[in-house]
């Protein structure tokens, strides 16, 4: 989240849209109710279902699952086509005066931008984005057209580009009424005045698509638009659907980065530390500050050892081998036999990985599993499997017991990046351990091992800075904090904040972002519990926000270019023209060193240009967002006709997406999969808890009326769902749910019935039932390869009795 | 009459059950064996193991859906027709004016049951009494507020002053009708002399602006 739960109450307008937040962040509630309490703010809710979120909603947006690109892009082409835009803002804060190169050009007919080249290894398509560029002035600097008329500036580009998402299209494509999809257009777009604010927030269902990176881009371009970033009740708002998922993520959890969001080093271009720094550190904003960043994460990874004439233990780092090594790949990897064990610490991917049936399946290629989890999971059980014969699986399985959260002390970061230290409340039963416990007896286990026996690279392990116990040989979880926080490597005191930090060896600091959080062992920020008198929100005295306690991230926007607040009714920072300094309810997120006008210039710090990037060469599939289909679709692009879904998405799998017009008619479908407030990603603490299956006792699948009566389902009876992924096979069972809160959509002249299933079951816990995600593809976004599990087509047939 | 009640503002419950299971779990009430029946909606029935629940409806209006959920469960009546109903005097009124049932005198008759208009007390075969929501006694004699409001994240239900909490709604219910809302209502039980719970509503369910006939805990 660029802001923070307790600033919904500022919005003017809430868009809800690939989230259904009142089931999943409940505690959204509170704030967007007290939003439309106290200021008459309106919430939108775009959603294939009527779901609890639209069952509160001032409008509901019916949208087929996998058209959010089509939405958003038709909101961009109202805002720009009726000048709705905030243009000041726009003019001082995004890119849209930038010169884009002249050779720049994007294909209706196929869908394509320039630079398009053919990519065999995946069996996709890839871009050379050099064409994607900024022009260079006579200085070398970016070019501009402040006039922004230039055929060449981005905001001309985009108007260009979106000129075909008209109202009608788009309702013609996302199977919605076109009133109502103009009415959301234009209450949103209300947020484009001065002193008003629209926030958007979002989970899943605007990421798990094949183009799920640039509808977030896409959401990212309208608040910028709008002058939505940077100021209270403004920003693009991710939920987090888990708790310290947020955490897990800067502490990076996934293979592609590390800690603190710096990109994992790769074999083919970072030989050395300085090869690495040199091509990794931008020119200007934020990130010329990465070396001393990664030079002091590899001093709190590799300690004494690591010192500058051995690149501070930097050819220790594991380095990537340019291949895709994401959940999807790592498990087609595990199908070829590549793979010799696997570690699943609290993650159920029997059950929560698309295609689950063929992962439960290739786990029997694995020689050894491990799985840490407070119950026994469908994965670590995967041969326990109903047809499974568990004589001819030779996987040898263990199981650690696992501390729950309220059984461990430690910190948490919330969507809103705020850092909250917990508080241990009983002791965990029998020999579960928390997850800290585990890792350093793993890790201390290996480290002798290696000491002992030596093997192929013991040195990663042996000289790894790994003191983390007490006196009495048990983990000390403020000896890690500490780490993380980061320390003076000679004196040992902890630093104040990342300013700190330094490229020569001479600091230490597990994350960068979090420098800070831990500064002062008797009191450290994240366990600070002081509200606010201000009223605003901001409770800078109420644990501790990554980065530097900020609360609303760039909010120097949240003034113009003078520094007078938008709106000086909920200010963030402001310039007080009779001290001659800012002044705020927020931590600036800027130079404060900097006049008004000087400051204006760069207010997004992290980027090298500084504004906001309405353009951008950065993700791998296209500098604007353009409509895609999802893989499996019922319908032809109707943008785009020779397009299909998204040309540069890995084709992982032969014949498994539909897409002949014969398994249209076999699979006519539309599936979406989603969560229940009652359940629990894959169920395994929730379907162990009586009462919260006294409350969802099933797996179910919503069916509108219409569809329901044509194939003679009726309400609560079974059925079984099937799709290209189960081909020739049953297909899963389910009860009916039959509801009025899906209704047929109008797609491109021909009905299509949207059906959504909850994925919280799986064949293990007190609560069994068919496992929803067997039926999902194993396709997924170019840039995250984040699998499509929203929308996928299926179809459906009553179970006879 | 009560100087502290219950609201349930319809219009801000989101059904997430936070207020059901934060009951069981006050008070420990085992759970009952379900199946999925075709609603989100369940157990289906108030019973001695469930006191309080959320109603899930579904309304279709001229093609506009809508969803209506509300938590509901005893009503805490001052003209209560289960007290009446009661031949031993085991339900009665506590002196923070709630129903209670005195588990000494019940005699497990039933009549308390039959007689409920809003069919919230449930009846236990094993230990042959009645039982139902206790408005958490145990918890207001410590000061604290019943469970099921404690855990409510919208404010849907809000346990407050009695005074204080007619005029929020008021203001609320003229604040929505000036939004647009022109059907939104407040109950407040006059008819029935109910003084425990009070229900601020969204009513464009059903369309009439309805009191008690409409009133979703007899649509069942």
């Amino acid at each position: 989240m660029t802001n923070h739960w307790i600033d919904y109450q500022h919005s003017d307008v809430i868009m809800a849209i690939g989230g259904n937040t009142a089931e999943n962040h409940p505690v959204s509630m509170k704030w967007i109710e007290r939003a439309r309490e106290n200021k008459g703010a309106k919430l939108i809710c775009v959603d294939p279902r009527f779901t609890r979120t639209a069952a509160v909603s001032d409008l509901h947006v019916p949208l087929r699952p996998g058209t959010n690109t089509a939405y958003l892009g038709g909101l961009i082409r109202y805002i720009l086509e009726n000048e709705l835009y905030h243009e000041e803002y726009v003019r001082s804060y995004t890119n849209a005066p930038f010169l884009i190169q002249g050779d720049f050009s994007f294909d209706a007919l196929t869908g394509l931008f320039s630079g398009v080249e053919d990519d065999p290894l995946r069996s996709a398509k890839r871009y050379d984005r050099s064409s994607w560029q900024y022009q260079k002035d006579e200085y070398g600097h970016d070019a501009a057209d402040t006039s922004m008329q230039s055929p060449d500036c981005v905001l001309q580009l985009m108007r260009k580009h979106y000129a075909d998402y008209t109202v009608d299209k788009i309702a013609e494509i996302i199977g919605c009424d076109r009133d109502v999809l103009e009415e959301s257009y234009r209450l949103f777009a209300t947020t484009g005045q001065r002193g008003k604010a629209g926030n958007i927030l979002y989970a899943m269902g605007i990421t798990q698509f094949t183009h799920g990176a640039q509808n977030v881009r896409a959401i990212g371009i309208i608040q910028s638009l709008l002058g939505n970033m940077g100021l209270a009740g403004g920003g693009v708002n991710a939920q987090r659907g888990q708790s310290n998922v947020q955490g897990a993520t800067d502490m990076a959890i996934l293979y592609h980065i590390m800690p603190g969001y710096m990109g994992t080093p790769q074999q083919a271009h970072h030989a050395s530390l300085a090869d690495y720094l040199s091509q990794e550190t931008p020119e200007a904003g934020w990130w010329t500050n990465k070396p001393k960043y990664f030079v002091s994460l590899l001093k709190a990874f590799y300690g004494r050892h690591a010192v500058e004439d051995n690149e501070f233990g930097y050819q220790w780092l594991p380095k990537l081998d340019g291949n895709d090594h994401s959940h999807i790949a790592m498990y087609k990897s595990m199908a070829e036999g590549d793979m010799e064990g696997l570690i699943c610490w609290a993650d159920n991917p029997a059950v929560s990985g698309p295609t689950a049936s063929d992962k439960r399946r290739y786990t029997a290629n694995l020689k050894w599993l491990v799985s840490v989890d407070l119950f026994e999971t469908e994965t670590a059980s995967f041969w326990k499997e109903t047809g499974k014969n568990p004589e001819d699986i030779d996987t040898e399985v263990f199981v650690l017991p696992a501390a729950a959260s309220y059984e461990r002390a430690g910190n948490k970061a919330n969507s809103g990046r705020w850092i909250q230290w917990q508080w241990k409340v009983q002791d965990a039963p029998g020999e579960c351990q928390s997850d800290l416990w585990i890792v350093n007896e793993l890790f201390k286990r290996l480290r002798d091992l290696y000491a002992e026996e030596g093997g192929t690279v013991p040195e990663p392990i042996v000289n790894m800075a790994w003191q983390y116990d007490d006196s009495g040989g048990q983990i000390d979880i403020v000896k890690v904090c500490q780490e993380i926080n980061g320390f003076h490597v000679d004196s040992g005191s902890l630093v104040e904040n990342f300013l700190a930090l330094q490229d020569d060896g001479s600091t230490a600091c597990g994350n960068w972002l979090y420098s800070g959080y831990y500064n002062d062992l008797d009191r450290p920020p994240c366990k600070r519990r002081e509200p606010e008198t201000e009223g605003i929100g901001s409770h800078l005295q109420w644990a501790y926000a990554w980065p530097l306690n900020r609360r609303i991230v760039y909010n120097r926007c949240s003034a113009d270019p003078e520094g007078k607040p938008w709106n000086p009714d909920v200010p963030q920072v402001w310039w007080d023209d009779q001290t001659w300094e800012w002044k705020g309810h927020d931590v600036p997120d800027f130079n404060t060193g900097l006049t008004p006008i000087n400051s204006s210039r760069a207010p997004f710090i992290m980027l090298p240009e500084g504004k906001a990037r309405l353009f951008s060469a950065f993700l791998s599939d296209g500098p604007l967002p353009s409509h895609y289909e999802p893989a499996d679709s019922p319908t032809a692009n109707l943008l785009y006709p020779e397009a299909s879904f998204n040309p540069i998405s890995q084709r992982f799998y032969e014949n498994h997406v539909v897409e002949t017009d014969a398994d249209r008619e076999k699979y006519p479908h539309v599936l979406t999969t989603y969560r229940v407030v009652e359940h629990y990603q894959t169920g395994i603490m929730t379907r162990n808890m009586p009462w919260l299956n006294e409350m969802m006792p099933e797996l179910f699948v919503e069916i509108d009326e219409e569809l329901a009566a044509e194939l003679g389902i009726d309400n609560g009876c079974r059925v079984a769902i099937t799709s290209k992924r189960l081909e020739n096979q049953a297909g899963i069972e389910a009860k009916a749910c039959v509801t009025q809160r899906l209704r047929p959509m109008m797609v491109n002249g021909r009905k299509v019935h949207v059906v959504g299933m909850p994925f919280h079951w799986g064949f293990m816990g007190m609560n069994k039932g068919a496992v929803a995600n067997d039926l999902t593809p194993s396709v997924g976004d170019p840039n995250t390869t984040i699998p499509e599990f929203k929308a996928s087509l299926c179809s459906i047939r009553r179970c006879d009795e | 009459m009560r100087s502290q009640i219950c609201l349930i503002d319809t219009s801000k419950c989101i059904g997430c059950r936070a207020c059901q299971s934060a009951c069981k779990q006050w008070n420990q009430l085992p759970a009952e064996s379900t199946t999925f029946a075709g609603t989100y909606e369940n157990p289906p029935y108030f019973s001695c193991m469930t006191w309080t629940k959320v109603v899930f409806r579904e309304h279709n209006d001229n093609g506009r859906t809508s969803w209506y959920m509300s938590k509901q469960g005893c009503m805490h009546c001052t003209d209560a027709a289960c007290i009446l109903a009661c031949p031993t005097g085991a339900i009665h009124h506590t002196d923070h004016e709630t129903v209670a049932i005195n588990e000494i005198k019940c005699i497990g008759c039933n009549y308390c049951a039959a007689a409920c208009a809003f069919r919230v007390i449930g009846f236990d075969r094993s230990a042959n009494f009645a039982k139902k929501c206790t408005f958490c006694y145990d918890r207001l004699e410590n000061g604290y507020e019943p469970a099921c409001s404690s855990a409510c994240p919208t404010g849907a239900l809000v346990f407050g002053d009695r005074g204080d909490l007619i005029n929020q709604s008021t203001q609320r219910v003229t604040r929505m009708r000036q939004q647009g809302n022109t059907q939104a209502g407040f109950f407040h039980g006059n008819a029935l002399k109910i003084q425990g719970v009070f229900y601020r509503m969204r009513i464009e369910y059903p369309a009439q602006p309805g009191f008690i006939d409409h009133f979703p805990v007899f649509v069942t």
